[in-house]
């Protein structure tokens, strides 16, 4: 069905039907929420989810175009900053529909924030070894444990949870997947502080927390296929990003407005040091010519090797994609090669901005260079090769699955209740 | 500009690359190698005759193809990966850019359409393969009369032809002189990568025929072209060491298990496609802005100091994971490796490209 749509619907259709619908129905008076709703009804929030969701069945390029009228009649659009697009891809994927119909809309309106409450003290690249406890009772799902690292728990009202539900299979056959109510009694979330000083993620304590039976997703004993369809979301780099999608860059006036940048200022609060965490390259040459350091020939070196790596893997990925689109069979790794390029580049480029500093990177706070951004990117690229999935997990995914060289020796098969873990 | 090749450019690929599979094997490259004149002159001809790779970036008008840097490159790739012994790079690649860059049109009607069917074969003789800001420091001509020495010359004894860049009073030109002419003396130099072959070419007084003038912009743009298709043939030498490794890695058992089953080998192969994968990009970019005219001054630069750094990487790699075998005269890595190295200092090394580089950037920002 939605093929149909998308072969019948051509770009200039398109933008006729939206520009004359956000004529009759933008209006920056409205609350954020009642506009949200009208964007919803019309059809205009997620373009890309199929018809049946909210939808029209869009592919990129049209998502595209309709986030660029957005953009030019400056009319804001659907809540997307956070992990809320982890729960809402994953649920439109594996979920049933009754839970889509529950609770795609309220992520769409902005109602319901969402985080990732999937890594534990105990496992985090050995997802599959988590010890997370989920018990059914009484028709209802107990859940006993500890998550941590969940970036963004201390606003979500719901989250995405893993648990184990079996300990007497092997450890990826007793996992499931919930939804869970953030706002209840037995779930308590920490901030924890970075080393960078920030506090994006958070431990997440779970003490007789309730998920009723409907929320499991995919069924008992399936939350592994359902995490994997997050992760690969997730490392094909939706991950969170500073602004919304299909957003106004100057928000004007109007109540619509100031809504909404009260809306971004919450979302984005646990995102403002992610540039950094990048290393900036951006501000590495202007850096150099206004400090003098463009004229020393070491340096000079070592800016050209982050320039060539930073240019380089936006091609080498722009090269994955032309490839992806047309169809090759030959494997492209771009997920994770793209994220350990990430990795080498945000290195190299604190490194460059420490020796084009020399002793003033010693200093940080709005006073010192740029404004504190860049001793925010010296304390902050340590992150970008831990958070979603480590520099090592990619080299072994590209070595296995991409180069198909042979597994590592398991000693992690049999009954879960056997395999030594972190206690 | 192009951001993928064509299914033509693909088809061309193929056709290449099938030819080489057949014609420049590991053993063919060992016999070259060994003999004087460094290549097969039968499989040269019908690499010009039959896949037509000496003319396929020069024009119509002058006899060849008149496609451009995005097909020679194909070319080189493929050759990279083969290890093909011969005049190419030479004649086709270095002799013809400063020909199309630099020569009156005149010259480029009377010299290229014999290059372009290989049935002269021409060298560019530089005195200096470090840097374009180098070059005419040796070769001075007064009055159509040439002296000096160029201290290496890919191809120069077998060459036909020597075409020149040389300072004359009113700056550096572009000069030919052909071989066995008088005052001409060519010396075959030792070198480590003997899949190309170097002379010195020393010249006394020797007469020249002045065909254009040389200005820095048209000697950084035959540079650039030059470098690029160099660049091609690294990542395809690159991508034949990253393949055959993971083979062997396959293959090989040590402590009851194949050694690709190390973590520490596999993480070093999947940094390895990693930066494979990143040079490609790269030097493919560089070909299709040469070709368009368009795009990121510095692209030719930096291809050709990430090429090299990642051939390098690949060819020490592929002899560390072969462990003592592959430091063998027997096992053929090694002469990958040799390519690698003398790739990587031919034209500039990386360090000089990433200086050419930096400068670039520093101007436009
Ligand atoms: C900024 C940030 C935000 C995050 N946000 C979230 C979030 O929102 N939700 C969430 O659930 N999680 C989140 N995480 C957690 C993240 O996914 C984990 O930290 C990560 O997967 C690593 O797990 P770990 O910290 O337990 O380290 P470990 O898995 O204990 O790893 C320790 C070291 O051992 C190495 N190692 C482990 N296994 C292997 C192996 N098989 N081969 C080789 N080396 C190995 C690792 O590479 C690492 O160097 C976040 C992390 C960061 C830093």
């Amino acid at each position: 069905m939605s093929t149909d749509t998308k072969s019948l619907t051509s770009n200039e259709a398109i933008r006729a039907e939206l520009e004359s619908w956000l004529d009759e129905n933008w209006s920056p008076d409205r609350s954020l929420l009642a506009w949200r709703d009208i964007l919803v009804d019309g059809g205009w929030a997620a373009t890309g989810w199929p018809l049946e969701y909210y939808g029209r069945g869009f592919d990129r390029g049209q998502v595209a175009l309709v986030h660029e009228i957005f953009r030019e009649k400056g009319a804001v659009g659907a809540a997307s900053v956070g992990p809320r697009r982890l729960a809402s891809e994953t649920i439109l994927a594996m979920g049933n529909d009754d839970q889509k119909r529950r609770y795609l809309r309220p992520i769409l309106t902005g109602e319901h924030a969402w985080c990732q409450l999937f890594s534990e003290p105990g496992s985090g690249s050995d997802l599959a070894g988590l010890s997370t406890k989920a018990e059914l009772i009484d028709g209802k799902w107990v859940i006993n444990g500890q998550k941590v690292w969940n970036t963004s728990a201390h606003h979500a009202d719901f989250g995405i949870l893993v648990a184990r539900t079996n300990w007497d299979i092997p450890k990826h056959q007793g996992i499931s997947y919930f939804l869970i109510d953030m706002r209840q009694p037995g779930v308590e979330v920490r901030p924890l502080k970075q080393m960078n000083g920030h506090a994006s993620f958070n431990e997440v304590f779970m003490t007789d927390a309730i998920v009723p039976a409907e929320d499991l997703v995919g069924g008992e004993g399936n939350g592994w296929a359902v995490a994997t369809t997050t992760l690969s979301y997730e490392r094909r780099g939706a991950a969170p990003t500073l602004s919304g999608a299909s957003t106004s860059e100057n928000p004007q006036e109007g109540l619509v407005y100031d809504e909404y940048r009260e809306e971004l200022k919450i979302a984005n609060e646990p995102y403002t040091w992610y540039p950094q965490r990048q290393g900036r390259v951006d501000l590495v040459m202007s850096r150099a010519k206004e400090t003098g350091a463009i004229s020393d020939p070491v340096i000079r070196q070592e800016m050209a090797k982050l320039f060539c790596m930073s240019k380089g893997a936006v091609l080498a990925s722009q090269a994955a994609e032309a490839k992806r689109k047309s169809g090759s069979n030959e494997i492209v790794p771009a997920g994770s090669i793209g994220k350990l390029a990430a990795s080498v580049i945000a290195r190299q480029s604190a490194h460059v901005h420490t020796m084009i500093s020399g002793a003033d990177a010693m200093l940080s706070g709005p006073t010192s260079a740029e404004e504190g951004m860049v001793a925010e990117v010296l304390i902050s690229v340590p992150a970008i090769s831990i958070a979603g999935g480590t520099d090592e997990i990619q080299r072994n995914i590209i070595s296995e699955r991409v180069l198909g060289m042979p597994k590592e020796q398991r000693s992690d098969t049999g009954p879960f209740r056997d395999i030594k873990r972190n206690t | 500009m192009q951001t993928e090749f064509t299914e033509d450019q693909e088809q061309f690929r193929e056709v290449v690359a099938r030819f080489l599979q057949d014609k420049s094997t590991p053993l063919s490259v060992r016999e070259m190698m060994a003999s004087e004149a460094g290549y097969d002159k039968d499989v040269w001809r019908q690499l010009c005759e039959e896949v037509g790779v000496a003319g396929t970036h020069i024009p119509e008008a002058f006899g060849g193809f008149g496609f451009g840097s995005i097909e020679l490159g194909v070319v080189a790739e493929e050759m990279g990966k083969h290890l093909y012994c011969g005049p190419f790079f030479s004649s086709s690649v270095m002799a013809a850019y400063a020909l199309l860059n630099i020569a009156n049109d005149s010259s480029k009607v009377k010299l290229l359409p014999d290059i372009a069917v290989g049935k002269t074969l021409a060298t560019l003789v530089l005195d200096s393969l470090n840097s374009p800001e180098a070059v005419g420091r040796q070769l001075v001509v007064a009055n159509n009369s040439l002296s000096g020495t160029a201290a290496m010359v890919l191809d120069a004894h077998v060459a036909d032809l020597f075409v020149i860049v040389a300072r004359a009073e009113t700056g550096l030109g572009l000069y030919t002189i052909h071989a066995g002419a008088e005052g001409v003396s060519v010396d075959l130099l030792e070198t480590i990568d003997q899949t190309r072959k170097v002379s010195r070419v020393s010249f006394k007084n020797a007469t020249v025929e002045r065909i254009g003038h040389v200005n820095s912009e048209s000697l950084d743009r035959t540079w650039d072209h030059i470098c690029v298709v160099l660049a091609h043939e690294m990542i395809g030498g690159a991508q034949h060491l990253l393949e055959t490794t993971i083979d062997y890695t396959k293959l090989r058992y040590q402590f009851g298990r194949p050694i690709g089953s190390f973590q520490g080998l596999k993480h070093r192969c999947a940094d390895l496609l990693m930066e494979v994968e990143i040079a490609k990009a790269a030097t493919h970019h560089a070909a299709r802005c040469l070709d368009a005219g368009e795009g990121e001054a510095y692209a030719a630069s930096m291809a050709k100091a990430l090429a090299a750094d990642t051939y390098m990487k690949a060819a020490r790699e592929a002899i560390q994971l072969r462990g003592g075998i592959g430091f063998t005269w027997e096992e053929d890595t090694q002469l990958w490796f040799k390519r690698a190295k003398s790739s990587e200092v031919l034209m500039g090394t990386p360090a000089i490209h990433r200086e050419r580089m930096i400068s670039m950037m520093e101007q436009q920002s």
